[in-house]
């Protein structure tokens, strides 16, 4: 009978691209089902970029909109810059997560609703009067149900998962069926959970069926029959792996630390978007890593100040708040001129905030947020894989001049991942440091302070060397002896001094690129975790007709020193940024250019279409 | 010790630079033994290093020939035991204060004596704020007036050896500035432990807290106060060492030892695996404000962090001799690009 109602399967739909948004309840599995969507796209050829979105709260009410979580993965045949403007494809587990994430779905998307979940408790907790799946509201999307939680239920008869963990695996069933109707590999699932939970546990096995019955679902119902195919991305010829920001990171850290042939010493306190970054060292052991989980900030800062002191790289990784408390540290290690580099993992602020949520709001701090005169290089990733390199350079730079360091990421960068194309890790670039052991002055005299002629870099010598005791502190430095001085003039000269350091390093950074067309009048200008979106903006105006150029720092102190020439080439200057126009601020205070601010401050990353529709404004304001 | 002849005299571990305390300050009778306890020892000056926070006592760094820092208000512990856990080979001190140690930097005084990392922490306490010009201090004795407290302080005060036993430490001691017989002996017994030496060193600040120690320290009073420790030994003071104490369910009490017969007196044993008897001990004075215990509270052996640091990472490394960026991405999985 079933043989009569089957047609045979069309072939797949061929598409250049497609945004799958999963989402749920916090306790629904669905970061996991996202990865591992992204996990089998990658190890089928597609490029990719993923954006994690999930509550503040680890078990936020069930059910509810505060609890929804969702991972979104855009694949593709191309080079792709964003995680995807708006999904394609909605896999909804529950009222809430249909709800939460309908305004971000396209126009005629495909929604996959879990039908088991719409029921009346489920629909009032969403704030729904009606079934949305049956009362029309919906009719401007392509709907299609299934019974996740019963054929989940079904699938996973006689593994022995019993009660409440029945219902665990229906994130599998998801998988499964999205996995069919997009053509995906599936050994990459199973070799994943076989090596998870072990091939024949309870858990295991039901997770095995769960995700086959979702596979088969697929194959099996008419409804699926029309099946799509994106095809492997013509990405530069290389080997890749998927990598998130903060691994990138970690294994920068711990690259930069070969390369310097030092120890790497990162001493922190567990703060979200960050902890991740201490996790990974801490289980890279092997490389000699030391890792210290501090009782709090001051003291994760402190401890790396410590063994910065004693010859060690030292790195602390934290976020906004954490920032603010190790302030006091970053000046002393400032004063000291010690190498030293924290990593601001920024999330939305002030306070606590958003705390899984995504924002630019800390530049002005990691410029300015100490007391005194405290300039500090600042750097800041575009990219998840682009945290290896910049987690390098600030090593390079913290450990060249003798200066803390600070890195700015974000909660965008640290969860999300894309495929990065792996440079030769045997021909990294290396970093030439020495710790000093010998006396610089007349008479085997040591002075601390005497500066490097081209960095201004003051000597390392650790304790334990023979010959090179001294005294370090907080107090103001005399120049060469470094003893305590409260001389004004002396006082006046190494201010002076620190600051030409600094802003020194200026002529040993590259100069910025500018990416477009030699006609626009539109200059682009944006930093840290926002380059996707921002140039995929410009490159949807471009292609509209509206030429825009664009610049992505990755230095934000000191700014590149070719910058202002560029700045003053363009009519006008759009700076887009997650917080309320803070680099717009340093640039116009700099190089007095009128610089236009597009701010965003929802907690998530600019869409490419916000910054085209901006460009487009702009140029046609003929004002 | 066996040397006879030391390599060094107390001038190798002064500095060049002017010490500027207030004439007559404890401080200088305590410097004065440090520097001629470490030019005992057979130690290159190289391989100490001294870490202090803010305070008074906290200039200390400046006026040693060693390695060191003057760091910020109460980091001094955090800072050390990043010191300590980068070259174990190093002996590091910090010197602290109470307000430096105990109010602003007292998260990071336990959590160091808890881990156990190998540090000597000196905290001179002078029961007031020194540098600030004489403000109340965590180890002021209630009802104290200053210029913060007009009326009389409301704070109840840390007793810091009874801290120091809550927070897991493995070696306690206290000494006083002036016995500089007894704080060497101090100063050789946290040398000489691994893991955190956390010694008490009542300080005279004789500017903003004169005579704070007096019943210690006064020629009429201190024998009838300092109750030395004396490992294996029933804990007996006074002139004609007339008085013991005894422990007992109330915790420890003072008793005329004729009351009670020599047998009945507690004889101290700072090893004991239970801090019990030594929290006891410290309970006897708060403050100084009678007879008050000197010496070792409690020595026992403990592993230290730096220790269980370094041997966790040689088993990582034998465990998983690779230690190459290639191999770590390889097992993350990669996929290859024609
Ligand atoms: S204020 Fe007190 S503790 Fe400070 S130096 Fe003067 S006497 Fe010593």
């Amino acid at each position: 009978m079933q043989e009569e109602t089957l047609s045979p399967p069309k072939p797949p739909e061929k598409l250049d691209r497609v945004v799958i948004r999963f989402a749920g309840d916090s306790g629904d599995g669905m970061q996991l089902a996202g990865t591992r969507f992204m996990e089998s796209s990658a190890a089928f050829g597609n490029d990719l970029a993923t954006f994690p979105d999930y509550p503040a709260e680890i078990r936020a009410p069930q059910g509810t909109l505060a609890g929804v979580s969702s991972f979104q993965v855009h694949i593709a045949d191309w080079d792709i810059l964003t995680h995807g403007d708006e999904a394609d494809v909605l896999v909804a587990m529950n009222p809430a997560a249909l709800k939460a994430n309908l305004r971000e779905v396209v126009a005629g998307g495909l929604i996959l609703a879990n039908e088991d979940a719409f029921d009346d408790r489920n629909l009032e907790k969403a704030g729904y009067e009606s079934n949305p799946l049956t009362d029309d509201s919906l009719s401007n999307y392509h709907v299609m149900t299934a019974p996740m939680e019963k054929l989940t239920k079904l699938a996973v008869a006689g593994t022995g998962v019993k009660g409440r963990s029945v219902l665990r695996s229906k994130n599998f069933f998801a998988l499964g069926l999205i996995s069919w109707m997009f053509n995906r590999p599936t050994e990459s699932v199973y070799g994943w959970i076989e090596e998870k939970f072990g091939a024949d546990t309870p858990v295991g096995q039901a997770n095995v069926e769960a995700f086959r019955a979702g596979f088969n679902f697929g194959n099996t119902t008419e409804e699926f029959h029309h099946t799509f195919e994106v095809a492997p991305a013509k990405l530069p010829a290389g080997t890749y792996t998927n990598i998130t920001g903060n691994q990138a990171l970690a294994w920068g850290l711990v690259a930069a630390a070969k390369s310097a042939g030092l120890t790497l010493f990162l001493g922190s306190y567990p703060i979200t978007p960050a902890t991740s970054i201490l996790e990974e060292v801490a289980r890279l052991k092997h490389f000699g890593a030391k890792t210290f989980q501090a009782e709090d900030e001051i003291a994760g800062v402190g401890v790396s100040l410590g063994a910065a002191f004693a010859g060690h790289l030292a790195v602390t990784t934290t976020s906004g708040p954490g920032v603010a408390l190790k302030s006091e540290t970053l000046s002393l290690a400032l004063m000291t001129e010690l190498p030293l580099i924290l990593v601001d993992v920024q999330r939305a602020g002030p306070s606590t905030g958003l705390p899984t949520k995504v924002e630019q709001s800390d530049l002005m701090m990691a410029l300015y947020g100490r007391h005194g005169e405290a300039p500090l290089p600042v750097l800041a990733a575009a990219s998840p894989s682009d945290a290896f390199e910049v987690a390098m350079e600030a090593a390079r730079i913290a450990l060249t001049y003798m200066t803390p360091v600070i890195l700015l990421s974000d909660g965008y960068l640290a969860n999300g991942a894309e495929p990065w194309r792996l440079p030769d890790f045997d021909d990294l670039p290396s970093i030439d440091i020495t710790h000093t052991t010998k006396p610089n002055g007349p008479d085997g005299v040591f002075y601390p302070y005497a500066r490097d002629e081209v960095t201004g870099a003051r000597p390392w010598a650790v304790p334990g060397t023979p010959g090179l005791e001294h005294r370090i502190g907080g107090l103001e430095k005399a120049a060469l002896t470094g003893n305590v001085s409260h001389d004004p003039d002396n006082h006046e000269m190494m201010t002076a001094a620190r600051a030409a350091k600094v802003a020194g390093i200026a002529n040993d950074i590259p100069e910025v690129e500018v990416f477009g067309p030699e006609e626009a009048k539109v200059l682009v200008v944006s930093w840290g975790s926002t380059f996707g979106g921002v140039r995929a903006g410009v490159k949807n105006a471009t292609t509209a007709g509206y030429p825009a150029a664009h610049v992505h720092l990755r230095y934000l102190n000191p700014l590149p020193r070719n910058l202002g020439d560029v700045l003053a080439r363009y009519d006008k200057v759009l700076i887009p940024e997650l917080n309320l126009g803070q680099l717009a601020m340093v640039l116009r205070a700099k190089f007095l250019v009128p610089a236009i601010t597009l701010s965003k401050v929802q907690g998530a990353p600019f869409m490419a279409n916000d910054v085209t529709d901006k460009i487009i404004e702009l140029l046609e304001d003929k004002s | 010790m066996t040397t006879t002849e030391t390599r060094f005299t107390r001038s190798d571990f002064q500095s060049n630079q002017e010490v500027k305390w207030c004439p007559g300050c404890g401080d200088y009778t305590i410097l004065a033994s440090v520097q001629t306890f470490l030019a005992s020892l057979d130690v290159d000056r190289e391989k100490h290093v001294f870490i202090s926070g803010i305070g008074c006592s906290s200039r200390f760094p400046y006026y040693m020939n060693t390695y060191g820092m003057h760091s910020i208000h109460g980091r001094a512990p955090a800072i050390a035991t990043g010191v300590a856990l980068a070259n174990p080979e190093l002996t590091v001190w910090v010197i602290t204060g109470d307000g430096d140690g105990l109010s602003i930097g007292g998260n990071h005084i336990i959590h160091a004596l808890r881990r156990n990392v190998n540090l000597n922490v000196l905290l001179f306490n002078n029961q007031i704020y020194g540098l600030t010009k004489g403000q109340y201090s965590p180890t002021s004795e209630a009802g104290k007036k200053t210029k913060t407290s007009p009326l009389g302080s409301l704070d109840h005060p840390f007793n810091p050896v009874s801290l120091a036993l809550g927070a897991e430490a493995t070696f306690v001691a206290r000494t006083i500035d002036m016995d500089r017989t007894h704080s060497t002996q101090m100063l050789q017994a946290a040398y000489e432990h691994h893991g955190t030496s956390f010694v008490e060193i009542y300080q005279n600040c004789n500017v903003f807290n004169d005579k704070a120690f007096q019943i210690l320290t006064g020629r009429q009073e201190r024998d009838a106060n300092r109750i030395y420790l004396k490992e294996g030994e029933p804990i007996v003071f006074g002139k004609e060492d007339e008085m013991g104490v005894v422990v007992g369910v109330e915790g420890a009490q003072i008793v005329r030892v004729e009351d009670v017969g020599i047998e009945a007196i507690a004889v101290h044993d700072p090893a004991r695996p239970n801090p019990g008897v030594a929290f006891a001990l410290s309970r006897l004075a708060h403050g100084p404000s009678g007879p008050t215990p000197i010496g070792i509270f409690r020595r026992i052996q403990r592993s230290s962090y730096g220790d269980l640091l370094v041997s966790q990472i040689d088993d990582a490394k034998a465990r998983n001799s690779s230690a190459s960026i290639s191999d770590l991405v390889q097992q993350h999985g990669t996929w290859t690009v024609e």
